[in-house]
């Protein structure tokens, strides 16, 4: 399912289509065209945005800092840094050690792997939080032998940064994948030849090969991880100052009615997306380069 | 799983795929499973009064038929965007560009609070509505609103790449054999086009069908009217009635294991079609 996630390597193609007749469209469409689909741009996209903002200052700055420095709501920002911290470099041991095993190998049952690592990707955040309940929650499978050591999961921290493993599970693996595989192996087994090690052709070979791409997977990974709503929604049991996150915490203001601190703990969250999309574009300009100066490169 | 079949020079077969599958596992099928086995501790009819009572039912309906209008209009509308930041140069486009996958990077309950804030009656857009006597905000027409958000981005990107990868020689053939250029689109372009658009509608409305935090603040969330799916299965959790809820996941499970299938499938036709390797 990934397919609309993946690193694109495309530049602007817009002067081929337009410098020649048989692609062109005549003004009054190409002016029908741009005009409909921007304004359903603006309307769909910006404006939220846009509204994120306005909404955030409309009581003055005064209130936006006090909601931002409120306790609460630092420690929303440190539990959601933590959940981040815990998810991304563990699915990314995850996403490097699948995609070796599946771009290096040949194995049977291989398409089959990577449809079960895209399952997070299609199941809802709701049941994601879910399953762990079954699991981990008072009734389930675990219930009895963690109470019976004092172990909290469910409606405590562990639960969350399960959950928000558990959401952005596929995205560094799904990213990889494709880039080995395209890579293949000989420069890999060039490396053995020389008498390298598995490890050190890791750190010396792949991970400089794959890197734009894992970069992207990990922005991907945190953005995802820091703003999980639904997932860990369910698992959290709503414990201000204990297990609420960012996402939960502007849900709280929000149904408390205090619209303004709910915006503004909201802005931070839609800054970070701001920032992640700004770096995702950076990485795709530099992965679009290395990729030309290997292409470049006289064979 | 069968060991390597070919003998490899590379190391570290047993131990990557060992770990995934061990980690795969762990954090994602045992649990998973746990839906279906808790499932299956009902009876078959205690299983069918569950997922077939009234109200779940009609949520059925709606986030279906929401989730299917949405991705349906995400389709005419992500094409029309894709083709003109493929095809047209204007100002503002790489923005336009990057904020396309604004869905992919922002929360969804900072995206739910946002689109409420717009179609309440009080907001920028529920002011302008209000008068034609149109309600966005606490309505089954939010939902609509707030599934066509997070969806539109899946359209534009699967199709996207196909439009730039497009030959200009078979246009220009089109042109030369006296087509219009309507029918160069038509007859031409969307065939080709047709699999990756069918692809992203696919996406969007599976993303659509499992969402939860964009649509809870917006849709009212009143029983047999605006109760999405997943927000029944919060609904059961909180009267810790834990099997209604997972009978009800497993037949949203059930549905996304399908449609996963049908979009590999479509993924692979998508690939088939246009020469490319993914």
């Amino acid at each position: 399912m990934a397919g609309a996630t993946t690193l694109k390597l495309g530049g602007d193609h817009a002067a081929r289509f337009e410098s020649r007749a048989a692609t062109r469209e005549t003004p009054l469409v190409k002016w029908t065209i741009l005009a409909i689909s921007l304004s359903f741009f603006a309307l769909f996209l910006l404006m939220p945005l846009i509204a994120v903002f306005v909404e955030a200052l409309r009581k003055g700055w005064d209130t936006y800092l006090a909601a931002l420095i409120d306790p609460d709501a630092l420690s929303a920002v440190k539990l959601t840094l933590l959940a981040a911290i815990v998810s991304v470099p563990l699915n990314l041991v995850f996403g490097v050690s699948a995609a070796w095993a599946i771009a290096k190998f040949e194995f049977r049952g291989k398409h089959f792997l990577i449809t079960l690592i895209d399952l997070p990707f299609s199941v809802s955040p709701v049941i994601a939080g879910l399953i762990y309940v079954l699991v981990f929650g008072a009734q389930g499978w675990l219930g009895p032998w963690l109470a019976e050591h004092d172990i909290r999961i469910i409606f405590a921290v562990p639960g969350i940064v399960m959950a928000t493993v558990f959401v952005t599970f596929p995205f560094i693996a799904r990213e990889l994948i494709p880039l080995m595989q395209a890579q293949g192996r000989e420069e890999e087994e060039a490396a053995v030849v020389l008498g390298a090690n598995g490890w050190q052709i890791l750190w010396h070979v792949t991970l400089p090969n794959i890197k734009w791409g894992l970069l992207y997977g990990v922005i991907l990974t945190n953005a995802r991880a820091m703003g999980e709503f639904g997932a860990v929604s369910v698992v959290s049991g709503h414990i201000r100052g204990e297990t609420n996150t960012l996402p939960l915490h502007v849900e709280i203001l929000y149904n408390e009615y205090q619209f303004a601190g709910a915006f503004a703990v909201a802005s931070l969250l839609a800054m970070l997306a701001l920032v992640t999309l700004v770096i995702k574009n950076w990485v795709e300009y530099q992965a679009a380069r290395s990729y030309r100066d290997q292409q470049d490169i006289p064979s | 799983m069968s060991t390597a079949k070919t003998n490899h020079v590379l190391p570290g077969f047993k131990l990557t795929l060992g770990y995934t599958l061990s980690y795969l596992s762990i954090l994602v099928l045992v649990p998973l499973a746990a839906v279906f086995l808790k499932t299956s501790s009902l009876t078959l009819e205690q299983f069918w009064t569950v997922v077939t009572a009234d109200r779940v039912l009609a949520s059925y309906r709606l986030s279906f038929g929401a989730s299917l209008l949405a991705a349906a209009i995400n389709a005419v509308f992500g094409l029309m965007l894709a083709w003109a930041l493929v095809r047209y140069s204007f100002p503002g486009k790489k923005l336009v560009d990057a904020l396309i996958d604004l869905p992919f990077a922002l929360p969804t309950a900072v995206a739910g609070i946002a689109l409420t804030a717009l179609y309440a009656k009080n907001g920028w857009l529920g002011k302008l509505l209000e008068p034609l006597g149109i309600e966005v905000a606490f309505k089954p027409l939010g939902i609509l609103v707030a599934l066509i958000f997070i969806g539109l981005p899946f359209v534009v990107r699967t199709v996207q790449p196909i439009l730039e990868d497009l030959d200009t020689e078979l246009e220009e053939a089109a042109t030369s054999l006296g087509a219009q250029r309507w029918q160069t689109f038509w007859h031409v372009i969307l065939p080709i086009l047709f699999p990756a658009l069918l692809t992203g509608f696919a996406l969007a409305f599976a993303r659509a069908v499992g969402e939860y935090g964009s649509v809870i603040f917006i849709a009212g969330n009143l029983p047999m009217v605006s109760e999405i799916t997943p927000l029944m299965i919060i609904t059961k959790l909180e009267q810790y009635d834990y099997t209604g809820a997972t009978a009800i996941a497993s037949v949203m499970l059930a549905f996304s294991f399908t449609l996963l299938l049908l979009i590999n499938c479509l993924q692979a036709w998508t690939a088939k079609r246009t020469g490319r390797d993914r």
